[in-house]
This record gives structure tokens, C-alpha cells and sequence, in this order.
């Protein structure tokens, strides 16, 4: 069996270790994020939510997801 | 009063208040106050979410935002690129265009960087964001903004987070009477009576976080903002006496024992 490749990211401002070409929706599902109320940014590009299960992540990828919380 | 709306971008609210949703002990808390103060508008930030604690409360589980509109705004961003960055995020999130746009320029003071908000409301405006703009209360900056596309002006009373209430009064004066936009009193502001004045002053509402949420009885202040704004509208909108130095009798002087 072929060992599956680790890359790193940065997700939130924090490394994280996942398998190569993972796509950006099992790493929500993983986190068990819903996208409704939130909005990802890849490399500070805004992601349109439709296709987040066409992309795959590469090394050194910086994601954000935010959301809205309380403030003045 | 009937006839007397409060319209920002095409839109009608019913109340001249808008709360923030910061600094709330905790969300229930702060849902109650919205609830109480009548607001139809609340400000929100555009955060990270915790990807490690599932469990904290969102914001939208309290707040509908089908009932009460979110007003995202850009609280924390320093320059022009980190404002655009967070609305556009805002508008991903769930199609919000009614935005409002604080860009600071000093981290203790918290003064608008005035040249950086104005830059960005011209972008914002262009890609078809309704910007409310957080300001200094300067008329030949007001007027600018209003050039650039803004849909409210939001001059600052003080410091935010300050309490001094409204500082400039003859600044927001000239304000009120150069522009026809909306003009909201943002920032500043420590009790209701300062909502009062504001009103007094032709302003067409208030927005009001920290003299809420940090009173000692916030529920109760809630509730002094609504009616505060309300008797300040009234107040304006019935036409003051002329201001005397001597006194004049309240009682006629004729037939007098």
C-alpha cells in the first residue's frame, strides 16, 4: 500500500498536519464546521463555498475561517 | 411620528438605536439587552471561528439574523486592505452589503485613520457595498465621505469605549446641516442622556455599545437608550424655545392680588 504524504498548513493562524490532496470540505467536515454561516479565505483569496469539494489543499496553504461574533 | 422614518440604504427601521454586540458578560446577556433597548440593527465582528471549542456559543444561535440585521463591521483593522479584507469575508458569510466601515488609526486613542476610511469606502461603494462610515466628526471629511458613496455618516462623540459623550457638538451641528445622508452618532457615548443630545442635535440615531453592555444594570440601560433616543427624536422634531437670558413668567401677570 502506498504511504499517503503529510503536508503541513496553516489553518487559523495554527500548523496543522494532513494528508496530501486533502480537499477543503472533509477538512470542514473534520472540524465539523458548517459552511452556512461562515466564509473561508485560501492563500487570502475568498473561496466560493459551491466548490470547496474540487479543492485540494497544497503545502504551506494558509486558510482562515471566520464567522461573525459579538462587537462594538 | 408617523411619517417620520428612519431610512439607511432604501431600508426602514423602526428604531434609531443600534447596538453593538461586544463585551457582554455573555450571550444570553447581551441577547436580552438587544431585546430590551428595540434595536433592529446590531453590529458584529468578523473573527475566527474556534476550531478547537465547538461549544461556545455562536452569535446566530441568540441573534436571528433574519429578525435583527447584522451590520458587520470593521473593528481592529488598522489600514485600508485589512478593512476591505474583513467585509468582503462579512459579505461571504451570507450576502450582507449594509456594511460598516471603522478603519482606526491609533491603538490607544482609537481616532479613525480618516484617510485610509476614506480610500476604502471609494472601493467598497464601487463594488457595490452599502457603507455606513465610522468618522471623525470633521464637516470637510464628512463631506468628503459623502462624496466617495457612503450611505450614513458616523461621527464619532469621543473615544470609543470613552464614556465622554459628545464632545463637538457645534461640529456635529454643521454636520447635520450640510449633509441629507443619514447621520449616526457612533462611539462615545456613557448614558442615555448623551443619546438625548445627540437626537437634540437633528442626528438620525445613535449606535451604543460599551455605556450598555459595561453599565453596572445593562438591561436597564438598554431600556434608557431606547427611550432616550425616542425623547431626544421627539424633542427635535418638536422645535425647542428660544434659549433666554432673562427670565419670562410661567403664569400671566395680569390680574395678579
Amino acid at each position: 500500500m502506498k504511504k499517503i504524504k503529510k503536508i503541513k498548513i496553516k489553518l487559523n493562524g495554527k500548523i496543522k498536519s494532513i494528508d496530501e490532496n486533502y480537499k477543503i470540505q472533509r477538512l470542514l467536515n473534520d472540524l465539523n464546521v458548517s459552511t452556512k454561516k461562515i466564509a473561508i479565505e485560501l492563500n487570502q483569496e475568498i473561496l466560493d463555498k459551491k466548490k470547496l469539494n474540487r479543492i485540494k489543499l497544497k503545502k504551506n496553504d494558509i486558510i482562515e475561517i471566520v464567522h461573525f461574533i459579538g462587537g462594538g | 411620528m408617523l411619517k417620520d422614518k428612519f431610512i439607511i440604504a432604501n431600508k426602514k427601521f423602526e428604531s434609531r438605536l443600534i447596538v453593538g454586540t461586544g463585551k457582554y458578560k455573555d450571550m444570553s446577556e447581551c441577547a436580552k439587552a438587544i431585546k430590551l433597548s428595540g434595536a433592529n440593527i446590531v453590529t458584529v465582528a468578523v473573527r475566527r471561528v474556534n476550531i478547537t471549542d465547538k461549544k461556545k456559543p455562536l452569535l446566530m444561535d441568540y441573534i436571528d439574523p433574519k429578525k435583527i440585521t447584522y451590520l458587520p463591521n470593521t473593528a481592529g483593522c488598522f489600514n485600508s486592505k485589512e478593512a476591505l479584507r474583513t467585509l468582503r469575508l462579512a459579505r461571504e458569510i451570507g450576502g450582507w452589503k449594509l456594511v460598516k466601515l471603522e478603519v482606526l488609526g491609533d491603538k490607544k486613542n482609537l481616532f479613525p485613520e480618516m484617510i485610509e476610511t476614506l480610500k476604502s469606502t471609494e472601493v467598497l461603494a464601487k463594488e457595490g457595498f452599502k457603507v455606513m462610515v465610522y468618522c471623525n466628526d470633521d464637516p470637510l471629511m464628512a463631506k468628503r465621505l459623502e462624496n466617495s458613496g457612503a450611505c450614513a455618516i458616523m461621527p464619532l462623540a469621543a473615544p470609543i469605549g470613552s464614556g465622554l459623550g459628545i464632545i463637538n457638538k457645534i461640529n456635529i451641528k454643521i454636520i447635520r446641516a450640510q449633509t441629507k445622508l443619514p447621520l449616526i452618532i457612533d462611539a462615545g457615548l456613557g448614558q442615555a442622556s448623551d443619546a438625548t443630545i445627540a437626537m437634540e442635535l437633528g442626528c438620525d440615531g445613535v449606535l451604543v455599545n460599551t455605556a450598555i453592555a459595561k453599565a453596572k444594570k445593562p438591561f436597564n440601560m438598554a431600556l434608557a437608550f431606547k427611550n432616550a433616543v425616542i425623547a431626544g427624536r421627539q424633542s427635535y422634531l418638536s422645535g425647542r424655545i428660544q434659549k433666554n437670558l432673562m427670565g419670562k413668567p410661567s403664569s400671566p401677570t395680569e390680574g395678579i392680588i
